[in-house]
């Protein structure tokens, strides 16, 4: 059964999986989770807070991204943006925004809703005397939470924040639908036009694996050196 | 230094912690606040720097209106130091930060001179050679005395202590109130709420007491611990002190 299978098809294209497909999928992941993270810890303290009506604001937030598979989204901002963006500059014509930003732009919103999440669980995880001690020390409130309780709560989260970041790594092959070149439609437009789909599939899933599985493991080690001592 | 006026303070809409409580702490003063559990004394110390909000009466504080919504409390509270019952050192920071960070970021010290007026308070409460360690790898009573350090790193011009040797073990009491003895024959003005008699009767020029929200008690040192006036007082003395 496998011995017409042909893996000379993966050498032959190493370069425009790994440089073109790879470098795509990891630029996406690593943006979209530094965007995520900073627009969810936001969320977060807007949700935590006690100004009026923002934490309602942040949870419907929340709530909604949650509720939406993500290649609608992934569809929906592609076809909107250029309408919003034309709305907000008082243009005439609808702005041209490319796949890639568009895709980059739906990955942070989206993940912003679970790191949200997160970092509000990692922010309620401090105990209230912390946050008195900072007050007692005259710190303000973006002082206390700049200095005392978001540190703290990183690195409680620590391992749940790259965890999700592990997920959004597999997630962004979902790109395919805007017809982006991320490393999974690398592999499938290399496995279509050379009619090796069984190696390519294959490989792809190998190497998704690999990465993951080691990130996992790298988490576990990183969990045990960031620690607070306690 | 710090006048409390007629406090009165609900949890919700019918649970009265503090009934009119009024006393007052000069300058130099070293008060002690007794009580059984649940009376109100933590409660009345938090109000002071008004970690704790109350709904009537008045907390001055050097002539300022703690409750007056118009008062810079950032700015109060960095001249009023607090010991809290669980040290709350920040645990993700070293020895050194946790002195440096106040006074850097309040007072808009240098490193270096946050450091050295750090380095030197540590030297004092004894704890020199811990200054490179975090605070998960001190003992109960070397974290407060970090505290404690902290605290007077801010230059406070009154120091209050939330129970600060409840949560350590015995043999640590001792280490922490060495620290606060010698701090209250410098002169520091203090507001203490301990169990600790002994401490009292060493330092305290007064004591209150305090039952179920109300101070109960207001004396001298000499007159509360000779013949307290109140029956509620005498019961308290006579089960804490036989033991």
């Amino acid at each position: 059964m496998f011995s017409n299978l042909d893996f000379d098809v993966v050498r032959r294209s190493l370069g425009y999986l790994f440089l073109d497909g790879m470098t795509f999928t990891l630029t996406l992941t690593a943006l979209a989770t530094l965007g995520g993270i900073v627009l969810g810890t936001l969320i977060a303290l807007m949700r935590l807070g006690n100004l009026p009506v923002l934490p309602k604001i942040a949870a419907a937030y929340v709530n909604f991204m949650r509720s939406l598979p993500l290649v609608l989204v992934i569809f929906w901002f592609y076809f909107l943006v250029p309408y919003i963006g034309a709305w907000i500059t008082g243009a005439e014509r609808p702005i041209a925004v490319g796949a890639f930003t568009s895709s980059l732009i739906t990955f942070t919103l989206f993940e912003a809703a679970y790191f949200a999440e997160i970092m509000r669980a990692g922010i309620q995880s401090i105990p209230k005397g912390q946050v008195a001690a900072g007050y007692a020390l005259g710190l303000t409130y973006p002082q206390v939470m700049a200095n005392i309780v978001l540190p703290q709560a990183f690195r409680n989260m620590l391992p749940v924040l790259l965890t999700q970041t592990i997920i959004l790594f597999q997630d962004t092959s979902l790109v395919y639908v805007l017809s982006l070149t991320d490393f999974l439609g690398a592999a499938s437009k290399v496995a279509q036009r050379d009619g090796r789909l069984v190696e390519m599939y294959l490989f792809a899933a190998v190497v998704y694996f690999a990465i993951s599985f080691a990130a996992s493991s790298l988490v576990k080690r990183l969990q045990a050196r960031t620690a607070i001592i306690r | 230094m710090i006048e409390i006026k007629h406090v009165d303070k609900w949890y919700g809409p019918s649970f009265q912690v503090l009934t009119d409580c009024t006393t007052a702490v000069v300058k130099g003063e070293v008060v002690v606040v007794c009580g059984p559990s649940g009376s109100g004394k933590s409660t009345l110390i938090k109000c002071v720097n008004a970690l704790e909000p109350f709904q009537k009466g008045d907390i001055i504080v050097d002539g300022i209106k703690v409750n007056d919504p118009k008062t810079n409390l950032p700015k109060l509270r960095s001249r009023v130091g607090m010991v809290f019952q669980h040290f709350e050192l920040f645990p993700h920071l070293k020895i050194t930060e946790n002195l440096c960070l106040a006074q850097q970021k309040v007072l808009g010290r240098s490193r270096d001179e946050a450091m050295a007026r750090g380095k030197k308070l540590l030297e004092r409460v004894g704890l020199t050679a811990q200054a490179d360690k975090y605070p998960g790898q001190l003992s109960g009573g070397q974290q407060q005395r970090v505290a404690i350090a902290r605290a007077l790193a801010m230059d406070p011009i009154v120091m209050l202590f939330d129970e600060p040797t409840s949560a350590l073990d015995p043999e640590m009491v001792g280490e922490v109130l060495d620290v606060m003895v010698q701090l209250a024959q410098e002169g520091m003005t203090m507001m203490v709420v301990t169990h600790e008699m002994g401490f009292a009767r060493k330092v305290a020029h007064r004591v209150i007491f305090m039952d179920r929200g109300e101070i109960v008690e207001d004396a001298t040192k000499d007159e509360f611990f000779g013949r307290p006036r109140s029956e509620r007082a005498q019961t308290f003395l006579s089960k804490i002190l036989t033991h």
